[in-house]
Parts: C-alpha cells; sequence; structure tokens
C-alpha cells in the first residue's frame, strides 16, 4: 500500500481495537471471575482457586472430561487419516469445481440439521435393526463427518505449495509409488497434516450440538457444562470455562506454528 | 568423442492430452555417449517427449526403444533412465548427502558403497563437503549441482536435462553450459537435453532435433542446422537469418526464385535437395554473415569473396540502422523492394564502416542461398 | 497403480464415510417428513403431506420468520462491523497481517457454548454490563440486556464474526493496490473510491463471509436457547423441541427441511452471483 491512510488509518486502527476488545472481553470475564472467591460477577471478595479445586474433584466433570478425550481422539485420528487421503486425491487426481464445493457442505451444514439427520439415522439402522444403543461411538462417527471437511481444507493448502517433481524425482531414481508416498511426500505434508489433528481435535472436543443428540445417554464435556448452564450456572463453570479456553489456545497456536514452518 | 551406436529408437510416438496433439508421430534415433538436444519453442512438444522417455506419460501410440527394449509400459523406477528436472526437485526435508544417497538406497547398495559414490558424485560437481547442507541453505546453482549428483550418481544410461539453464542468470548459465559439456565427457554417458534457447544448443549439442507443434523437423549437428536449414522454421528459429521468398521457376538446369518486385537465381541442384518442383513456393535463407554490403557507387569490392558476378545474387538498398556488437557489426538494410535484410561484417574488413541513410548494394553468392520449402 | 484404483483410495473413504453417514441419513430425514409420528414416538410410515401443512401453521411460521430476520441483522452487523475491520487490516503492512488474523479468528476456536455463556454472565440483570452502567451512573434500573432478541443477536455475532472477517480479508488483499490509486489518480474521493471500485472488486468476499454467517445463525440453536429465554424462540429450538421433546420426529423432519431449502436456496443465489460477475474462462484442457 503506496497512499497513506493517517485519518482513516486511526479511525480503523480504533475500530479494530474495539472490535477486539468485543471478542476479548467476555472470555476475559470469566477468566477473572473463575478466580473471584465468591464466583459472582457483583462482588469480588478475593482470589481463590477453589472453584478449579471443585472442578477437579468433581467425577461427574472428570468423567466427561474423559469421555470427550477419548472421543476427540478416535474422531480426530480417523478424520485426519481420512481426510489426507481425500486431500491428497482432490488435489492430485481431480479437476472438479463441483466436487471441491461439495466437500465443504459437511462444514457448514448448521449443525442441529446433522445432529437430528444421524440420530434419525442412528435410530433406524443402529438401534432399530441392530439393537445398538448410542455412546461414544455415535458422536466419533458424527464428529468425522464434519472434521474431514477441515482436514482436508487445512492439507489441501499444504498440498497446493508442494512441487509435485519432487515426487517425480523420487519415482526417477528408483522408489516406487508408496516408497515416495511414505518417504517423501508424508514427511514434507507432515506437519499441515499435524496442524490439521489440532484443528479437528479442538472442534470435536468443543462440540455441543450434534453430540447432544447422539451420544445417549453417555456424557460428553460440553453436554455436562451445558446442562450446568442451563439448570443453574454455577461459578465453577467460570473455571472450566478458562480451561477450556486456554487449552483450545495452545493447541491452535500450535497449530497455526506448525502450519506455518517451512520445510 | 564420437557417438558411435544407436542407443535411443523413438518410433511413431504420438501424446494426446484432450484434443490437443503434443508429439505427433515422432521418430528419432540417438546415439551412445551423444550430447543430444531437443530444441523448440514452448509448447512444441519437447518436454513432453521427454517425459514419455522418463516415463511420466505414456504414449498413445508407437515405441521407445532403449538398447532394443520398448520402454513403454515399464514404470519410471525401473527405467535405467534418470531425470534433472527443471526445478531441481530436491528433497526439502533431507541433507545433501541424504538426496544423493536416495536413489542408491532404492538400489539397496551397500553403506560402504553408498559412502564412496556420494563423495565421488560431490567430487564431480565440485560440491565436495556440502553433505550435511540442507536444500534451502544453497544458492540456485549449487542445488543445480546436486540435483545432476543425485541423477548422475546412480550411473544411468541417459542422463534427460529438463530446461536445465532457465533459472539461472547469464553469468551462471555460461559457465554452466560449459560445466555440462565436461561433465558430459568425463561421465561418458548419453545426455538428453530439452531447451527454447538455441543458442544453448548450438553451444553444447552435438546434434539437435529441432520440433515444432509436436513434430520434428530436422536432426543435425548445430553446424548443418545452422548452414542448411531445412525449412523457414528451422532457419528462423537458429540464429538470424534473411528469407527471401517467392515461386521457384525451373528452366532446364537453372532456377530462380520470381519474388514480388525481384528474382534471384538458385543454386544447382538445390530445388533437387530441397525436394521442391517448378511453380512451388519457396525461400531463400541466407546468413546475415553471407549477405555482403557495399556503397552503390563503388564497383564489386575487389576482395570479394566471388568475383564472378554471375555467382552473386545482388538487391539494391539503402542502410537504417547500424548496431555495433563489439567485434562485428550489423548492417540493417532497408531493400528496394520494402522488406529488411541484416548483415554482418567484421570489425576491421572492408565494408564496416557504412553509416544510416547511405545507399548501398546487397549481395550474396548464389551458393550460400539456402533453399527451403515456403510452409 | 491404475489410475481409477488410485482413485479410489484416496477419495472412496471420504466420499464413502459422508455417504453412509451424511447423505443417507438427510435422506432419512427428507424421507420421515412424509411419514407420522406413532403413539409412543417413533414413526409410524403412513404417507403423509401432514407435515408440511402443519409447517405453514402460522404458530411455526412466525419462528420462521423471526429466525430469518435475526440471522439477517445479525448478517448485516456482522457485515458493517467486519468489513472495517478487515479492510484494516490488509492493509497493514505484511507481517502484521497473520498475528492480527490470528488474534481475530483465536477465540472462535473456543467452545461455542462458553463463549456464549459469558455473554449470560455479561447481560444478567447483575450482570457486569448493568452493574457497570449504574455504578457509572449512567442508568438507574438494570436494562433488560439478556433473553430477548437483542441478546440472541449480540450472540450470534459474538459467535460468528471471525467467520465474516477472514473471506472479507482475503477479498480485500487480493485486490490490486493498483486499482484503487487509478481511481484516486483519476480524481475520486476515498469514500466514492471505496463504495465505486473496493466494495464491488471484494462482492465474493462479501458473498462468502455473508454465508458463513447467515447459515449457521439462521439454524443456530444454542444461543437461542442460553441468551433467548423461553419467548425468542428460532428455528433450531423448534426441531430440538420436536426431536427431544415433543419426539414427533416426522414433523422435526420436515422442519429441517425447510432449514435446508433455505440454505440450497441461497447457496444457488450466491453461486449465481459469483459466476456473473466472473468473465467465462476458456476451458484450459
Amino acid at each position: 500500500m503506496r497512499i497513506s491512510f493517517l485519518d482513516p488509518g486511526r479511525w480503523l486502527g480504533a475500530h479494530l481495537g474495539l472490535v477486539l476488545l468485543f471478542l476479548y472481553l467476555p472470555i476475559a470475564v470469566l477468566i477473572v471471575l473463575s478466580f473471584n472467591d465468591s464466583g459472582l460477577p457483583t462482588t469480588w471478595t478475593g482470589f481463590s482457586t477453589r472453584w478449579y479445586e471443585a472442578v477437579l474433584t468433581d467425577d461427574k466433570i472428570l468423567g466427561s472430561a474423559v469421555n470427550t478425550i477419548i472421543i476427540g481422539a478416535i474422531s480426530t485420528i480417523i478424520a485426519t487419516a481420512i481426510g489426507t487421503l481425500l486431500a491428497l486425491g482432490l488435489e492430485r487426481l481431480t479437476n472438479n469445481a463441483l466436487l471441491d464445493g461439495l466437500v465443504f457442505v459437511p462444514g457448514i451444514i448448521p449443525d442441529i440439521v446433522l445432529a437430528i439427520a444421524l440420530l434419525s439415522f442412528y435410530n433406524l439402522v443402529f438401534t432399530g435393526m441392530l439393537g445398538l444403543k448410542l455412546g461414544l461411538w455415535s458422536v466419533i462417527v458424527a464428529h468425522v463427518v464434519f472434521n474431514i471437511t477441515f482436514v482436508t481444507a487445512i492439507v489441501r493448502t499444504r498440498l497446493r505449495h508442494f512441487d509435485i517433481s519432487i515426487e517425480e524425482a523420487s519415482l526417477d531414481l528408483g522408489a516406487n509409488e508408496i516408497t515416495t508416498f511414505r518417504r517423501i511426500t508424508l514427511p514434507i505434508i507432515l506437519p499441515g497434516v499435524i496442524a490439521a489433528a489440532l484443528v479437528a481435535f479442538t472442534l470435536s472436543v468443543d462440540e455441543f450440538v450434534v453430540a447432544f443428540f447422539t451420544a445417549g445417554t453417555t456424557i460428553t464435556f460440553p453436554i455436562q457444562v451445558y446442562s450446568m448452564i442451563r439448570f443453574g450456572g454455577t461459578p465453577e463453570i467460570n473455571a472450566i470455562a478458562t480451561v477450556v479456553v486456554f487449552v483450545s489456545f495452545v493447541l491452535i497456536l500450535a497449530s497455526q506454528r506448525l502450519n506455518r514452518e517451512q520445510v | 568423442m564420437e557417438p558411435q551406436r544407436e542407443l535411443i529408437r523413438i518410433e511413431g510416438v504420438t501424446k494426446r492430452f484432450g484434443h490437443i496433439v503434443a508429439v505427433d508421430e515422432v521418430n528419432a534415433t540417438i546415439r551412445e555417449n551423444e550430447f543430444f538436444a531437443l530444441l523448440g519453442p514452448s509448447g512444441c512438444g519437447k518436454t513432453t517427449l521427454m517425459r514419455l522417455l522418463a516415463g511420466f506419460e505414456t504414449p498413445d501410440a508407437g515405441r521407445l526403444l532403449l538398447d532394443g527394449r520398448d520402454l513403454v509400459g515399464v514404470r519410471p523406477y525401473r527405467r535405467p533412465l534418470n531425470m534433472m528436472f527443471q526445478s531441481y526437485a530436491l528433497f526439502p526435508h533431507m541433507t545433501v548427502y541424504d538426496n544423493i544417497a536416495y536413489g542408491l538406497r532404492q538400489e539397496r547398495v551397500g553403506r560402504g558403497e553408498i559412502e564412496r559414490r556420494v563423495a565421488d558424485a560431490l567430487a564431480l560437481v565440485q560440491l565436495t563437503g556440502f553433505g550435511r547442507r540442507r536444500p534451502h541453505q544453497l544458492s540456485g546453482g549449487e542445488r543445480q549441482r546436486v540435483a545432476l549428483a543425485r541423477a548422475l550418481v546412480k550411473r544411468p544410461k541417459v542422463l534427460l536435462l529438463d530446461e536445465p539453464l532457465a533459472a539461472l542468470d547469464r553469468k551462471l548459465r555460461v559457465e554452466m553450459q560449459l560445466e555440462l559439456k565436461r561433465l558430459q565427457d568425463t561421465v561418458g554417458i548419453t545426455f538428453l537435453i530439452v531447451t527454447h534457447d538455441q543458442e544453448e544448443a548450438l553451444v553444447m549439442a552435438d546434434r539437435i532435433a529441432v520440433m515444432d507443434r509436436g513434430r520434428i523437423l530436422q536432426v543435425a549437428t548445430p553446424d548443418e542446422l545452422y548452414e542448411a536449414p531445412n525449412s523457414r522454421f528451422v532457419a528462423s528459429f537458429i540464429g538470424e537469418s534473411n528469407i527471401f521468398t517467392g515461386r521457384l521457376s525451373i528452366a532446364g538446369d537453372a532456377a530462380t526464385l520470381v519474388g514480388e518486385r525481384a528474382t534471384w537465381s538458385v543454386a544447382p541442384g538445390a530445388p533437387g535437395r530441397a525436394g521442391l518442383v517448378d511453380g512451388a513456393s519457396a525461400a531463400i535463407v541466407v546468413r546475415p554473415e553471407r549477405l555482403h554490403v557495399a556503397r552503390l557507387e563503388s564497383a564489386l569490392p575487389v576482395d570479394h569473396p566471388t568475383m564472378d558476378a554471375g555467382a552473386l545474387n545482388r538487391v539494391d538498398g539503402v542502410v537504417r540502422d547500424v548496431v555495433y556488437l563489439g567485434s562485428t557489426r550489423k548492417y540493417v538494410v532497408e531493400l528496394s523492394d520494402g522488406s529488411r535484410a541484416l548483415s554482418r561484417v567484421q570489425v576491421g574488413q572492408r565494408g564496416d564502416d557504412l553509416t544510416p541513410g547511405t545507399r548501398v548494394s546487397t549481395t550474396w553468392a548464389i551458393k550460400h542461398g539456402v533453399l527451403v520449402p515456403d510452409a | 497403480m491404475g489410475r481409477t484404483f488410485r482413485r479410489l483410495v484416496l477419495l472412496g473413504p471420504g466420499l464413502g464415510w459422508w455417504l453412509v453417514f451424511l447423505v443417507v441419513p438427510l435422506l432419512v430425514v427428507f424421507a420421515y417428513s412424509f411419514f407420522q409420528r406413532g403413539t409412543y414416538g417413533g414413526v409410524v410410515f403412513d404417507f403423509t403431506l401432514d407435515n408440511y401443512v402443519r409447517a405453514l401453521d402460522p404458530l411455526y411460521l412466525n419462528v420462521l420468520w423471526f429466525s430469518l430476520r435475526v440471522a439477517v441483522i445479525t448478517t448485516v452487523v456482522a457485515l458493517l462491523i467486519g468489513y472495517p475491520a478487515a479492510y484494516f487490516i490488509a492493509t497493514r503492512p505484511r507481517r502484521w497481517r497473520t498475528p492480527l488474523l490470528i488474534l481475530i479468528i483465536l477465540p472462535f476456536w473456543t467452545s461455542f457454548l462458553i463463549r456464549t455463556y459469558a455473554w449470560i454472565v455479561l447481560l444478567n440483570r447483575e450482570g457486569l454490563i448493568n452493574r457497570s452502567l449504574q455504578g457509572l451512573g449512567i442508568i438507574d434500573q438494570p436494562l433488560p440486556l439478556l433473553y430477548n432478541e437483542f441478546a440472541i443477536v449480540i450472540g450470534l455475532v459474538y459467535g460468528y464474526l471471525p467467520l465474516m472477517i477472514l473471506p472479507l480479508y482475503a477479498a480485500i488483499e487480493r485486490l490490486n493496490p493498483e486499482l484503487r490509486e487509478a481511481a484516486t489518480n483519476l480524481g475520486a474521493r476515498p469514500i466514492k473510491v471505496f463504495f465505486t471500485v473496493t466494495v464491488p472488486l471484494t462482492l465474493p468476499g462479501i458473498l462468502a463471509g455473508c454465508i458463513f454467517v447467515f447459515v449457521p445463525s439462521l439454524g443456530n440453536f444454542i444461543v437461542p436457547d442460553l441468551l433467548g429465554g423461553g419467548r425468542s424462540i428460532m428455528v433450531g429450538n423448534l426441531i430440538q423441541g420436536q426431536f427431544l421433546k415433543a419426539r414427533d420426529w416426522p414433523f422435526g423432519a420436515t422442519l429441517a427441511l425447510v432449514l435446508i431449502a433455505l440454505m440450497l436456496v441461497l447457496l444457488v443465489v450466491q453461486a449465481r452471483i459469483i459466476n456473473r460477475d466472473r468473465p467465462a474462462d476458456a476451458d484450459a484442457n
């Protein structure tokens, strides 16, 4: 930009400042409140970590956290594998704009629609015909559905900068397709794949609506938090919120760093 | 090194992409130990032809014989050819050593031997000691040499080079031209290079195949291509040339080219050699060094190569521009029929002192005019 | 390694998973909308169009209308807030852009649930905003900021603002600065340049951002559930109610289909507008 935008620039800068304030104030408030001894937003009675202790000793919360981590880990592994293959396929083997667009649909479909669709499907096929109860697996399957989209998108951007003649060079030097994938392609796209996995994990761990419908009697962490919010907000929620925010930030920043590195 | 027996035979190879015919029934033979160039403008099919040889594309028709064995259907990793890619394609996550060793490891060569051969390869390209470095730490020229070493260390029968000098700056390019020639001499294997730069091809190659629109127009030594192009395209693609067009008129042994406003004599035997008959559209190609320019008032220059006036073609004109090129001068002359001619003269010879606006006569020996079809 | 085999290995798992766990379930929903609720919940497979007729009941149409209204307001507000922000970031020196973008996108990756909950704390009668305003003497009585349309819009804008900013940023950043300079050179003042050059040329980004905000807002469940109170419900809550409380899955399916239909219409309109602006590309192959 050569033209100087001094005056408008200052206003726009102030505007951005306000936007950032808007985005971070609610989060900041929760973090501050989580250390408030009284737990209420109305009065500050002193710095305390009691709410964190309460959270860490609450079996229900911990149990739901374990469920969520299991769901997150498994759905991430599956979605990352499938999404990476899909990204490779789309980038290398097809040139179909329609297909490229359709790949995004599972990511932008309203979560409630996905939730009830899967619930209906599960109920009809698995519970109805096979007598299976809903549980961790039904949420895992659901999370994979939208996570594939995000993994594919992230890995694809990495693939775009990938010089395909490197793979040809590998073939030329005597390695077959499988060896080339193992020794050349995969190591080079690995940072992108891991970054995508971190994103998928974060999305799965935070996901509420679809889990709410498809988990059956299983309680995931977001479901637990929802019921705590809905049926009388307790101060533990602030502590939980802070932890969740912190973990999310760390995961996403790690993902950013990985994806930025030039190998 | 005298190139001897036939190593590669390309027979009737055709490759289509959709409805574009990239390579159109191409035939060629490449000899052992030869430095062979595929030369042509972009889109002529030279890169496709090379990729067909390497195995990254499969021909729709034809055979690709290497040492008598048809390579069609053979995967790239099973062909005894290696390629140096235009983008060098070094593995970014490996050191120089591992890059070069990669091909040997695929052959399951023992560690000790790998060490020796990699060291030899690095010495060959003058990069000894660079083993631990990574590609992003190297300059463009260094990367290229690693790419060369990586391909050569496998001792292929043929080394394919895809536009090897395109990414280099001028000075480096000139150095690398000689470097590649030296390498080929040292290593003693066939080099097949793809390039759009005719100067490059002329400097490095033993033989050149000039391609245009999927077809090979002429395969010859640089000398032959320059002095005896077989078509207008080759004549204008290689070096500079003067082209006079018209209709061929044959009367017994004598032939003339009848242009719009002038007529030129054609060397005896030329129509036969060019396969042209009476009435055919043709062109005479005269290289600038063969076109002599002298002041109109002066008589025929005394030291003119061919004193016999009957052996010359002559057109009058006016010097429009003089280009000073160090050891030579280039004159741009506007001929009496409106067309432009180029003439080169060595500084120090007669005729090197003409100025723009001078009225001149341009002459060339009949035998120096190459007759080609006017496609 | 045949090309078809490779296609199968790479594209198969992804497309296969979606076929079984997305397309088929959506077809089930589509089918259900034509059936009836069983006595104890469940689905009775008697074909009927009653669900669609019922969906036209003013009761439900009102909810749909409300949802559309909220989604539109949210989108417009997000656009008005987001465009200047995106513009500012896009016109910073290169090394500032990524950090600023990360700052913008970071909150988005935190639990939507928790971010929405934060507004309960802020907008409450005894919440931070009311207390601060009262403390500053600006108001006497706490404002009803929560459990109404206002809260829902704030919650949605808060949740999806980053999704508006990113595509806007991408479109603005891609703009050739020389176009603006040329316009200025020809005599246009900055505001004119903005509306006649910048905005039209960033239209694809604007449309993308609007879709990214409108669609999830329209079908949103969490925000109206937590911030809307009982009276302000949107389509998402309706659907949830049918599936989990009233146990009338066929009707819930019908409502979901209405939502999907709206979404598809939007996407098609957006695609049309984008294609109309883009010059026809000659077939590269």
